[in-house]
């Protein structure tokens, strides 16, 4: 339901920030990433280049690389079947499929995918067809919503003193050169603050979480 | 090509190759732990970055308006009840109202 919600707004948002309905569906039906998507849109749509918009959509899709090599050894078949498998990694699956002994169910991540996709592809259709029928987005406050939504996402990630700190830091960066810099610079410059993973507190509180993961239960 | 065109082309290529390196090229091996390290605090450098420019920028200036305000409502409803939806629908909520005054 609120993925429901979030694909409608995307469309709308979408289509605001200069998508053809069109293009916005076909955004939605081959990159099936949400918030790389709504992180590409919102640069477009605060003018920034296209090349901005796929950068920071890359950042956002980076944690992809750790977590579907997590599931790589779970799946069956050739290289070429897993990569098409590996396509299927979305958040939502990847959490719910994880037996927590470091292996994933296969049938229940493609199946969570596929129902989410179905979600995230037809709540763009209605918003990006439909949107413009509601009006001016920005009277109901629909632009809130994404910012809101990575609110969210944010809150989950502050779990650690580290983490709300390059919080911070990246946010101040963002801010301070919004003024100085064009559109879509900010956030790809503020991306940076998480180099304070290469610390080697960072690195050695890493390696303490994979061999606590590791070990037989 | 257009913007929106060359966005959904790279955004389609990059994301697909990023899904797939995982599982074909890494096979099982461990990813070294200064990229893992570096990957964890991503997301909370880009979000946070996000909802900064999106809830206090207004094109090229800082700016406190009606999404500032809704951001911050929704934001303070996931805190404290953890639902996603209420957190939008109430950011959008809070935004059209204080837009509306």
């Amino acid at each position: 339901m609120a993925g429901f919600i979030l694909a409608v707004s995307f469309g709308i948002l979408a289509v605001e920030a200069g998508f053809s309905p069109l293009a916005a569906i076909v955004f939605s039906a081959i990159v099936f990433a949400g918030s790389a998507q709504f992180a590409s849109i919102s640069i477009v749509g605060a003018g920034g280049g296209a090349g901005a918009a796929v950068a920071a959509a890359t950042l956002m899709n980076s944690r992809f690389v750790p977590m579907s090599a997590a599931v790589g050894p779970s799946f069956s078949g050739g290289p070429l079947k897993r990569a098409a498998k590996g396509q299927t990694v979305v958040d939502a699956s990847w959490a719910m499929s994880s037996r927590g002994d470091g292996t994933f169910d296969e049938q229940l991540l493609i199946g969570a995918s596929a129902i989410a996709y179905a979600t995230w592809v037809s709540g763009t259709v209605v918003g990006a067809i439909w949107g413009d029928k509601l009006g001016d987005p920005s009277s109901f406050g629909l632009d809130a919503i994404f910012p809101a939504f990575f609110f969210g996402l944010l809150l989950n990630e502050l779990r650690s003193r580290r983490a709300r700190g390059v919080a911070a830091l990246g946010a101040a960066t963002a801010l301070v050169l919004v003024p100085i810099t064009p559109p879509g610079v900010p956030v790809l410059v503020a991306s940076l603050a998480s180099l304070v993973g290469l610390s080697r507190r960072a690195r050695a509180e890493v390696l303490e979480r994979q061999e606590a993961e590791g070990e037989p239960r | 090509m257009s913007t929106p065109a060359i966005v959904i082309a790279g955004c389609c290529a990059i994301t697909a190759a990023i899904k797939a390196v995982g599982p074909v090229a890494l096979g099982g091996r461990e990813l070294p732990t200064w990229f893992t390290s570096v990957v964890i605090l991503l997301s909370p450098a880009l979000l946070a970055a996000l909802v900064a420019t999106q809830a206090f920028a207004q094109g090229d200036h800082l700016a406190l308006d009606a999404d500032t305000a809704g951001v911050a409502a929704g934001g303070l409803v996931i805190w404290r009840t953890g639902s996603i939806i209420a957190c939008v629908v109430l950011a959008a909520a809070v935004t059209a109202a204080v837009r509306a005054l």
